[in-house]
């Protein structure tokens, strides 16, 4: 699982992996939200990531509330095969804007 | 509630605690390739058996992590037959109704997935009397 957070041109990237179940979600949460505190377009790189479940999606749901509440963007990531499943069967593909790849990403939020 | 020619596949008994799923679902997945679906409908079958554990961590046991959940697996020749039983007190129906997607919110998915990826999907009191059960079945034909 390859996880972390690098600021990229004034970007947080947030890199997510393996399974985000019920018993992760909770400090994925906690992760996502103090990023979004600082007040940074956030992208959420999610290639890494194995299984997601409703409580994972929730997380996720939080977070972007909370940035767009606070004026910040939230942004999806090369979404892997697994996740984007499960973004679709909830149509919440239609509700995050979601990028092919980190550079993508960059170009749109510059 | 099962086919008359319906093999038992496997029971597994597992604590009602979030660190212990991925056990569940990596039986889950070993059993749904056993019967013969492919690894994408295998994932979907793993994360409808994922929700439906979740609702009882949640709902019937309300997160205490006490109790246990049972999980049944039975293949016959048309279907994968997939059964969720627990031994917490009665779960309204409205706890785990399926929400409008629109709904933009936390929570509230879980019922909504199952619903979507299997053939059907039954929620009820146990038989015994004590205890909530989920019965799901996935055809492996999806045209018949």
């Amino acid at each position: 699982m390859t996880e972390g957070i690098r600021e990229i041109q004034g970007h947080l990237v947030v890199a997510l992996g393996g399974d985000i179940d019920l018993d992760r979600a909770p400090a994925v949460r906690r992760q996502l939200l103090d990023c979004v505190k600082r007040q940074q377009d956030i992208l959420v790189d999610l290639s890494a990531v194995t299984y997601i479940d409703s409580s994972g999606i929730a997380s996720l749901v939080e977070a972007l509330q909370w940035a767009t509440s606070r004026g910040t963007g939230l942004h999806l990531v090369a979404v892997s095969p697994q996740a984007l499943r499960v973004f679709e069967l909830a149509r919440l593909d239609r509700v995050f804007t979601i990028h092919p790849d980190l550079d993508a990403a960059l170009a749109a939020a510059r | 509630m099962n086919a008359p020619t319906a093999e038992y596949l496997l029971e597994l008994r597992i604590p009602a605690r979030a660190d212990r799923m991925v056990m569940v679902r990596d039986t889950v997945r070993s059993a749904a390739r056993f019967c013969g679906f492919d690894e994408r409908t295998a994932q979907d079958i793993v994360l409808a058996v994922g929700e439906a554990c979740q609702n009882v961590i949640l709902h019937a046991y309300q997160g205490r992590g006490d109790g246990p959940i049972l999980l049944d697996i039975l293949d016959d020749a048309e279907r994968m037959i997939l059964r969720v039983t627990d031994f917490g007190p009665a779960v309204t129906p409205a706890a785990v109704q399926p929400r409008a997607l629109q709904d933009l919110r936390p929570g509230g998915l879980g019922t909504h997935f199952i619903h979507s990826l299997m053939d059907t999907a039954d929620f009820g009191r146990s038989p015994t009397g004590v205890g909530n059960v989920l019965q799901m079945t996935k055809k492996k034909d999806p045209a018949k």
